[in-house]
């Protein structure tokens, strides 16, 4: 099902959550809202939810709007970044809770419900309580218990932020397939630009409760509509001013065209990658991710003189670009 | 912090005499005189009509404040802690009041709104409706005193969970009333539990605000701790025998549903 989110403005007292958000969710996406704490990404997913009101702006799902709807007549899965867990339940008594209030009859439920703990790999676990599982089983039981009442947004909160790194890119690739399989419409909110670009097929980058840019992970992240959309989903480094990818750097020894002359202050191994500090003639500093064979091949040693050539910045003409370069 | 072993056991000792002298030796004192003539002429007295009256007007009175005042407290716990209208430190302050003020004063405030010519007085007078120096005033003055248990046993407990879990139920369908009795309630039981045994120790010991809207009379108007405040200030050959019987029964009836709720359920700090 299709999302709108219409001119939605919220505020808490004096502070402003959300400015003036619009965004489309397409049917059968998965979307992430990235950005800093603050930047209104859960507030914005909270008012999708229900679960806050909008000061104002509409909201809309698959045409119909739902602004004044309540959390349960929206059809809506939920997915709180500390799992929320109903903690006087069994693992079995959490999923099968949403068809439980939709009076469904008892084998359907019971059906339903062992169907989706071996979906998410927890029929051993059924009859224990959610505080004797691990924090990514108590996850993969929050997205059961969303998931059984098969609803048509599916919305997730930070959900893999208070795990560990293997188990979170482990739940990730999962909720990835699980997506692909079911094709559930899903918005996650994140903070981790890692994550978003992993599992989500759009990303609408936010800060200070405006969203920056929407686009597909490679167009936020070669096209970024601002120094801070760059800045936020990769390593940047500053040449004369412009922002560029530390990598997309090219260092030679021979002076060439558009190239500046920079003294190498200091070689920092990265495993696969080296990063090269440069000083720049007006005695800034700038730096370039080299690969390792790049390298040795140059013989980059301390105190070099080199020369490095930024990448041209889409839009502009590379003269342009030089020039402002060289001004 | 080190403490010595000596400086532990006089602790300890000091902490038992203290509790032996205020809690114990009463106890035990009362019980003792209660059955200084023999158990049959405790019994004797524990079951005249006058006591056995008090016996079940105070079960009464107890039975209609304590569910009363544990739906107010988890309704008022729920509107403190979870609401978000304005009030709600007014409501606060308004009921820490029966804590603070002194029993017979909330007797005297009764008998200024409910006595013949207090406010309301009039009216229920007119309509043939006896308040004062009546069971409805010894109610009246019960539920006040016994109110703020119940909520303030269970509002920090709904601090403590949080509205995480109510806020899972509502996206997953649930309406507000099946969200209160099948997520809520269950993770704040055991604070009601305890805000029960409290509201019902009070609600059968209560004495002060009670005496002023009583008439005091026996086999009517009479609760047990009524009777043995009548009975000890009473002269006569036994009587004083008579409010020890009481005062037992009291302690026992007492002690039975502080036993009762403890086997119940688990101890305070598990959950």
């Amino acid at each position: 099902m299709r999302i709108n989110i219409n001119t939605v403005s919220k505020r808490f007292g004096n502070f402003t959550a959300l400015s003036d958000v619009s965004l489309e969710v397409p049917e059968g996406s998965l979307t992430a809202l990235l950005g800093p704490s603050g930047s209104g990404k859960s507030t914005l997913l909270r008012i999708i939810a229900g679960l806050e009101r909008p000061d104002e702006g509409a909201i809309s799902i698959d045409g119909q709007d739902i602004t004044a709807a309540r959390p349960q007549d929206r059809c809506i899965g939920f997915v709180f970044q500390h799992y929320a867990p109903f903690a006087h339940m069994s693992v079995r008594e959490n999923v099968a809770f949403g068809l439980r209030i939709r009076k469904r009859p008892r084998a359907q439920i019971r059906a339903r419900v062992d169907e989706l703990l071996s979906l998410v790999g927890l029929t051993t676990f059924s009859e224990q309580r959610p505080h004797q599982l691990s924090g990514g089983q108590r996850q993969r039981m929050a997205l059961a218990r969303a998931l059984a009442v098969q609803p048509q947004v599916l919305l997730l909160d930070e959900p893999f932020g208070a795990l560990d790194a293997t188990v979170r890119a482990e739940l990730r690739q999962w909720l990835r397939r699980l997506h692909d399989e079911q094709g559930v419409t899903t918005v996650l909110v994140t903070h981790d630009q890692e994550e978003a670009m992993d599992v989500a097929d759009r990303i609408a980058v936010m800060r200070d409760g405006v969203i920056e840019q929407v686009g597909s992970p490679q167009e936020v992240y070669d096209r970024p509509a601002s120094d801070f959309v760059m800045g936020f989903l990769g390593p940047v480094s500053t040449v004369y001013g412009q922002l560029v990818r530390p990598h997309e750097v090219t260092v030679s020894l021979e002076p060439v065209a558009g190239g500046i002359e920079a003294m190498v202050s200091r070689i920092v191994l990265l495993g696969f990658e080296v990063r090269v500090e440069l000083e720049l003639p007006d005695g800034s500093s700038a730096r370039a991710q080299l690969t390792r064979t790049q390298t040795s091949e140059l013989e980059l040693d301390r105190g070099d003189i080199v020369y490095v050539r930024p990448p041209f910045s889409g839009g502009a003409s590379p003269d342009a670009a030089l020039a402002r370069l060289t001004a | 912090m080190r403490i010595s072993r000596r400086a532990t056991l006089s602790l300890r000792a000091i902490a038992l005499l203290y509790l032996f002298a205020l809690l114990l030796a009463p106890l035990v004192v009362v019980f003792g005189r209660t059955f200084e003539h023999g158990f049959g002429i405790a019994w004797a007295w524990v079951t005249t009509p006058a006591a056995l009256s008090a016996f079940w007007l105070t079960v009464a009175v107890a039975a209609i404040a304590v569910p009363l005042n544990t739906i107010f407290g988890v309704g008022c716990a729920l509107v403190l802690v979870r609401g978000r209208g304005r009030g709600r430190g007014v409501l606060d302050v308004v009921l820490d009041l029966p804590f603070v003020v002194s029993p017979v004063i909330v007797g005297l405030a009764l008998l200024l709104v409910y006595g013949q010519d207090g406010w309301f007085g009039r009216w229920f007078v007119d309509h043939g409706i006896r308040i004062i120096y009546a069971v409805p005033g010894m109610v009246l003055a019960t539920i006040f005193v016994s109110l703020p248990f119940v909520v303030r046993e269970v509002a920090p407990v709904l601090i403590e969970i949080g509205d995480e879990q109510e806020q899972a139920a509502a996206t997953l369908g649930a309406s507000g009333w099946q969200t209160f009795w099948r997520v809520t309630f269950p993770s704040i039981r055991w604070g009601v539990a305890y805000g029960v045994v409290l509201t019902t120790a009070r609600a059968l010991g209560e004495i002060g605000a009670v005496l002023v809207v009583s008439s005091n009379v026996p086999g009517s108007t009479l609760t047990l701790p009524l009777l043995v405040y009548q009975r000890s200030s009473e002269v006569g050959p036994g009587s004083i025998t008579g409010a020890y019987s009481a005062a037992t029964e009291l302690a026992v009836i007492s002690l039975i549903v502080l036993l009762v709720m403890t086997a119940l359920g688990p101890r305070r700090g598990e959950s």
